[in-house]
């Protein structure tokens, strides 16, 4: 390592940072701006063209807004919690690859920041870290409904954090990888999201509820507990758990995009080799954040015994049969010597008397138990 | 081995600019965010009125059972991933061995279930 690799490496950082503060600028305004229209409504307008720069507008007003530390709340904790809501998303990213990479002043460059070989676990660990700040935020604050906004939260997430990390085994058991680029290499022929598809459907309800965007934002339902667990937050505390929320969903659409969607792959012509894998990743990445945005225009906030419930007795049993079925679709074309596609129509014939099954008995129970206390 | 180091000094550079941007960012607001506490201003926020108690309520233990639920689950994530990492060169054995204990976990699942652990009420 000279001086010419150090300097590269923090231009990528620094580059990496930008970027991800950037597309969380646009996804602010382009989430206004979808939602607007869903509603018939013309959305953020002055800011800028369009009002692409509403959210930079926002930000620097929080900038110049007072931070308020209520004599109740624990001072080092209470202000120690956004960032550990911030962090966790920047963290996660930097193993994401989104590009194959380029050849600058004759050295490598990869589209990577840290190709870690435990990819997956990594991922995992930083979203776990993501609950404290949220757990922390609602016990520093010293107030009632920052504490009950934590609480419910603490619980979602912990309980969807099981079925995410179960959709992510199935995947680790198709592509026989941990690391990130070689889950990428492995999907050449066939996206991940082909063979897997319930468990992409898994990934992106829990990572929909990971984030605490609607229909999960139960954390911050307005009408019952003002902001939930940032209530009490103001000026750049505030700022920081926003951009830490969104940081992390495009984090989770970029997870998602690489394990299951092939990460940078897609159709290029030979004219600039290095830009066409990036502009794809950029394009899949924009296509499910453009579906979080739909779910959260179009369905209601769902009620949070219904919540707990579907998480512990829809995703995660289903989870681990998933996990199951995948490893049959894996050891069984060796042993009966077909191959894996008529494995698959197999599976999926079981899949579908599984889902039959569950779902049988649930519907009976619920209806018993309508009525919340 | 020096490759496996040295992508932990990535990370750890990032960790380190993440820390910068928090720097920055609280001493930007120390700098151009006016600082005027009150009394007032500083009580607990309850809608405008005073607020009621200490702040740290009690809460319900049903929240503490899925804390208990959540780590018997993840630790059984834990003994999930190295297995998932080898078991296409163990063959058909692996997966029925892990067959059985997932379905031990899932028996205790659907304990916790039939005693109502998982219902709201």
């Amino acid at each position: 390592m000279d001086w010419l690799d150090w300097l590269l490496l923090v231009a990528r950082i620094v580059l990496v940072f930008f970027g991800l503060l950037i597309s969380v600028l646009l996804y602010i305004w382009f989430e206004r701006k979808v939602i607007a229209d869903l509603q018939t409504r013309k959305g953020p307008m002055r800011a800028g063209p369009r009002g692409i720069l509403v959210t930079l507008a926002d930000g620097i007003k929080l900038f110049f807004k007072e931070g308020i530390v209520p004599t109740n709340a624990d001072r080092r904790v209470y202000l120690l919690a956004p960032v550990l809501a911030m962090f966790p998303g920047f963290l996660a990213f930097s193993t994401i690859p989104f590009g194959t990479g380029t050849t600058l002043f004759g050295r490598k460059i990869p589209f990577q920041l840290v190709d870690l070989d435990i990819g997956i676990l990594w991922v995992l660990a930083m979203t776990s870290i993501a609950v404290y700040g949220v757990v922390l935020a609602g016990w520093a604050s010293g107030s009632n409904y920052p504490l009950l906004g934590a609480v419910r939260s603490t619980a979602q997430m912990i309980s969807y954090e099981v079925a995410m990390g179960l959709s992510l085994v199935a995947v680790l058991m198709y592509s026989g990888h941990l690391s990130f680029s070689e889950i990428v290499a492995a999907q050449d022929r066939v996206w991940n999201v082909v063979p897997m598809f319930p468990a992409f459907v898994v990934y992106l309800i829990c990572g929909i509820a990971e984030t605490n965007r609607p229909p999960f934002d139960l954390a911050e339902a307005e009408t019952e507990l003002v902001a939930g667990f940032h209530t009490e937050y103001s000026g750049i505390t505030f700022a920081m758990f926003f951009l830490g929320e969104y940081v992390s969903t495009v984090t989770v659409a970029a997870i998602g995009v690489t394990l299951f969607l092939g990460g940078w792959r897609g159709p290029a012509p030979d004219f600039l080799p290095a830009l066409w894998p990036f502009l794809w990743f950029l394009l899949k990445v924009t296509l499910v954040i453009y579906l979080f945005v739909l779910i959260r225009g179009t369905l209601p906030r769902v009620r949070y015994d219904r919540l707990m419930a579907f998480g512990w007795k829809v995703l995660i049993p289903f989870g681990l049969v998933w996990v199951l079925i995948t490893g049959a679709i894996v050891v069984l074309p060796a042993e009966l010597e077909l191959d894996r596609g008529t494995v698959l129509t197999w599976a999926a014939i079981a899949l579908g008397a599984t889902l039959l099954l569950s779902f049988l008995p649930i519907g009976r129970s619920q209806r018993r138990e309508e009525v919340p206390r | 081995m020096p490759d496996y180091y040295s992508s932990y000094g990535v990370v750890l550079a990032v960790v380190a600019a993440g820390a910068i941007l928090v720097a920055v960012a609280f001493t930007a607001a120390k700098l151009i965010a006016p600082h005027r506490p009150l009394p007032a201003k500083l009580t607990t926020y309850e809608c405008g009125i005073d607020p009621v108690g200490e702040g740290w309520s009690q809460s319900q233990i049903r929240y503490y059972v899925f804390g208990f639920l959540f780590v018997i689950f993840d630790v059984e994530a834990v003994f999930l991933f190295p297995w998932a990492r080898v078991f296409e060169s163990l063959g058909w054995a692996a997966v029925v061995e892990m067959g059985i204990f997932i379905a031990i976990l899932a028996t205790g699942l659907l304990y916790a279930w039939r005693k109502g652990v998982v219902r709201w009420a």
